[in-house]
């Protein structure tokens, strides 16, 4: 089954335009209810061959589910599907594979120590020597056909986060999928790769497909899709149609989208205001020929200076060593050469602790795999940095009312919306993950903050916030590091930008009318070498 | 976030609560039942077995906890086996998997066998000979940790294989110390010279309860605050937690990795050095009780805390004690006590999915 579906990939891509009547899928009246909240409350979405149909919508809006549902994950309560006007029951991934839905997950589903190919093959027969060599070919001229470059017999592990979700969609497609659900598939992406996702979309749908494209990007959702569904609180709250799309301008459909999703009050302050221009200090941090040899993409002589309040904005594609350079500047990670210096006091030869000490500060994108750990209460994590100091602990023992006092404050300061100080931090959404994190790298003595993309994975109310806890460190005079793969964020909060690329800084623009071409043409020469 | 508004009143509104009396009938049912169920379990076993369950479990019961002799037993073993649990609990606590206690236990058993009743005829006091013995138990266990915690600390190596070939290796050379550089040339049995009675570690309050239950208690203990209570303890749960949260944290994990693999494999040691010095008074060749490998299950039953441990112990010793003369009595193989630890691990984890259903229903 395996290979006939391989084999008939050429002809899955060029499918011809099938009848516009009825829709490729329909959800109809779909109801999802878990413990305590209904996660879809009679839902109805239709799919249609040809379009990218955007699902908006706040985290815990219900989108996930509904892609539970469309790929087999999850049986609805009420309601049900249809595919080409017909009902059906789907009641497994591998169900919805057959019916011809393939879902791309926000988080990759390949296996990390296997090559593209053998991920390829995995769902193969299993008394049958898989065909690498054929399936390669395959996957070369699929990619081909797309514009793609997949090396098929690459490591996943050693591809880019925006490469594996290429190969995902290609193996979507050669699986005969006719219906595409692409799942945050920009959240992970730099600006680069999104406009290329986007370029593939319109692709895809040339040739007959569907696509379901999940986001909470806007301007994403304005730009890239033919019909736009918003969902709140698990309801559709509204659709916008391919000709109301393309009658209103992007501006017009995105005050409108924003007033589906959060209601009108919401509208107005979509974007803060640009920042005030001001003063900056004297140089608080600064790096100089800065090299690493571990990690996957090595430091190249990274050279850069932080003024009290200033934002330093690193622009580029993810993987060319954002990760190293956060983590080098932390102490995360061994440096083979280069000096780091705070206030004029090199802090290169000190320990992650000895770096904090010195007011280095450095706020994770990895919120629950490093920055926290997910079983402690919120209390211990808000102190995780500062285990046996005072006055959390005194000649090593333990003072809870300390610790908890401190809980309180920052639960407080920065509207951590949890049951108690006690509950554990992995029971939180991201959103307040985020807060727990900002709470303890932005308090005490911080001097120089490095944020790594601050805003990943969170909803567009926790982007604004975050944000302006950016902004506020900077106003307050601290030495700001902004890393971050969405070059919107950088345009709106930084004063000057850098480009990395392969592990080196390339050129450092001020941030004003001209960024985004001078970044633009920084990040496309590093393509020529 | 909207999830978050409605979450917090329920979480309230279950605090507040006050627990109803059917409530208090599910939690003594859920903390009892298990081992109910475990013994009727057992009870099914020995049936099968053609012993009848009241009569094996009464004799256990009888031999082991109300009898004077066997009560007093009973409490001696658990001295070692205590000490066994907190070194458990201290490795597992910090997510290293210390399985090489048994070889860490009986080479600090032999070399404390070999030292002490040489020291003794030398002219070592009483006292400082004992000191002395608990120290020597605590360091050869700790070195026998030495090589699994370097590798693990610098290599990464897997602590799980290297401590169990390390007590392979431990076991092996132990009996090889016995059988060819510490006999005794005066018995005819191949064991180490034996420590006088009058010699070992005093008894407890006229009683034959060896004081090594003391030591085994206060460790535990000490061992639970320091887990719970320290900035150390903070620590090393965290690195056992995550350790790359460790490391963003700007903990050593290395260095912290050491520590806990020395503090482990020297309470293994201790616990050979107190059996010996309490109980044993020499090694025979051949002699091993394997104690760490079936202490793994209690300390998991007690969730790695190290009060709950005790009780735990202080039942498996009760079985062990009974189940050994149980065996010479009625024919029971004296490893029966660890068929019902099994069960209890299983009647236990059964419990405790029961409950976390009945938690969820009840929240919605």
């Amino acid at each position: 089954m395996k290979d006939q579906q391989m084999q008939a990939t050429s002809e899955a891509i060029v499918r011809p335009n099938p009848a516009r009547t009825t829709p490729v899928v329909a959800l109809c009246g779909v109801t999802k209810r878990f413990p305590g909240v209904i996660a879809n409350n009679d839902v109805s979405v239709q799919i249609w061959a040809g379009e990218v149909h955007v699902l908006l919508g706040e985290n815990g809006a219900g989108k996930s589910t509904l892609i539970g549902i469309l790929s087999g994950l999850q049986r609805p309560d009420e309601g049900h599907i249809e595919i080409d006007g017909k009902p059906v029951e789907i009641s497994s991934p591998r169900q919805a594979l057959g019916l011809g839905i393939g879902t791309v997950f926000q988080h990759s589903m390949l296996v990390p120590s296997l090559s593209v190919v053998d991920n390829f093959t995995l769902g193969g027969s299993w008394w049958r020597c898989p065909d690498r060599t054929g399936t390669a070919e395959r996957i070369r001229e699929t990619a081909r056909q797309l514009g793609l470059r997949v090396d098929p017999f690459a490591l996943v592990a050693t591809l880019s986060l925006g490469e594996r979700q290429q190969v995902e969609i290609l193996r979507a497609l050669m699986r005969g999928s006719r219906c595409l659900i692409l799942d945050e598939a920009t959240a992970m992406l730099t600006p680069h790769e999104a406009v290329a996702l986007g370029a593939l979309m319109r692709r895809l749908i040339a040739d007959g497909l569907a696509i379901v494209f999940i986001t909470h990007k806007l301007n994403e959702a304005v730009a890239y899709g033919d019909r736009i569904s918003v969902l709140r609180l698990g309801k559709t709250v509204g659709a916008i149609t391919p000709e109301q799309l393309n009658a209103a301008t992007d501006a017009e459909n995105t005050a409108r989208i924003i007033r589906l999703m959060f209601g009108e009050t919401a509208a107005r302050s979509a974007h803060g205001l640009a920042r005030a221009a001001s003063d900056f200090g004297p140089v608080v941090l600064q790096v100089e020929a800065l090299r690493t040899q571990a990690g996957s993409t090595p430091l190249r002589d990274v050279s850069l200076a932080v003024r009290a309040g200033e934002i330093l904005g690193i622009a580029g594609i993810d993987g060319n060593g954002q990760k190293e350079l956060a983590e080098a500047l932390a102490g995360q990670l061994a440096c083979s050469g280069g000096s780091v210096k705070v206030n004029g006091r090199e802090v290169g030869g000190l320990s992650v602790g000895g770096r904090r000490a010195a007011g280095l500060r450095y706020v994770t994108d990895d919120r629950l795999g490093e920055g926290t750990v997910a079983s402690f209460p919120v209390a211990m994590n808000l102190v995780l940095k500062d285990i046996g100091a005072e006055p959390f602990w005194q000649k090593g023992l333990e003072k809870s009312h300390a610790i908890h006092a401190q809980a309180e404050r920052h639960i407080r300061d920065f509207d951590i919306r949890t049951p108690t100080h006690h509950t554990p931090v992995g029971k939180l959404s991201g959103g307040n993950i985020q807060k727990v994190l900002l709470a303890r790298e932005l308090t005490g003595a911080a001097e120089v903050v490095i944020f790594a993309k601050p805003t990943y994975g969170l909803d567009v109310n926790n982007i604004r916030t975050t944000r302006q806890r950016i902004r506020d460190a900077a106003d307050a005079g601290k030495a700001v590091l902004l890393i971050s793969t969405d070059l919107d964020e950088l345009l709106e909060l930084a004063d000057q930008i850098a480009v990395i690329d392969r592990g080196a800084l390339r050129g450092c623009v001020e941030n004003d009318a001209g960024a985004r071409d001078a970044i633009g043409r920084l990040m496309s020469a590093g393509d020529d070498q | 976030m909207n999830n978050q508004q409605t979450v917090a009143p329920t979480a309230l509104r279950k605090a507040t609560k006050p627990a109803g009396g059917g409530g208090w009938v599910w939690a003594l049912g859920i903390s009892i039942g298990p081992l109910l169920a475990a013994l009727a379990l057992g009870g099914l076993v020995l049936l099968a077995m053609g012993v009848n369950p009241f009569t094996y479990y009464g004799y256990v019961v009888h031999r082991a906890i109300l009898s004077q002799m066997g009560l007093e037993a009973t409490l001696t073993r658990m001295g070692p086996l205590l000490l066994i649990a907190a070194s458990l609990i201290v490795a597992f606590r910090a997510g290293i998997w210390n399985l090489g206690g048994d070889g860490q236990f009986l080479l600090a058993a032999v070399a404390v066998a070999a030292a002490t009743p040489a020291m003794l005829t030398a002219g070592v006091p009483v006292w400082v000979n004992l000191a002395i013995g608990l120290v020597i138990g605590a360091a050869v266990g700790a070195l026998w940790g030495v090589l699994p915690a370097l590798l693990k600390a610098w290599q990464g190596i897997n602590e799980i294989i290297t401590t169990m070939m390390m007590s392979f290796l431990g076991v092996s050379f132990a009996n090889v110390l016995v059988k060819l550089l510490f006999l005794d040339p005066t018995t005819t049995t191949p064991q180490t010279a034996t420590l006088p009675v009058e010699a070992r570690l005093p008894r407890l309050f006229g009683t034959t309860v060896s004081s090594g239950l003391i030591i085994g208690i206060v460790v535990v203990i000490a061992v639970h605050l320091m887990m719970t209570r320290t900035a150390f303890g903070m620590r090393l749960r965290l690195v056992g937690a995550s350790p790359r949260a460790a490391v963003h944290a700007g903990l050593s994990v290395p260095r912290l990795t050491i520590a806990v693999f020395t503090i482990s494999a020297a309470l293994a040691g201790l616990s050979g050095a107190v059996d010996i010095l309490g109980t044993q008074g020499n090694v025979r060749a051949d002699w091993n009780p394997a104690y760490s490998l079936t202490v793994v299950p209690l300390v998991f039953l007690a969730r790695l805390n190290g009060v709950g441990s005790i009780a735990y112990v202080f039942m498996f010793s009760a079985l062990t004690i009974g189940g050994e003369s149980a065996a010479r009595k009625l024919g029971v193989p004296s490893f029966f006590s660890l068929v019902i630890v099994a069960l209890l691990l299983i009647t236990l984890g059964l419990a405790e999915y029961m409950d976390k259903r009945r938690q969820d229903r009840a929240r919605h």
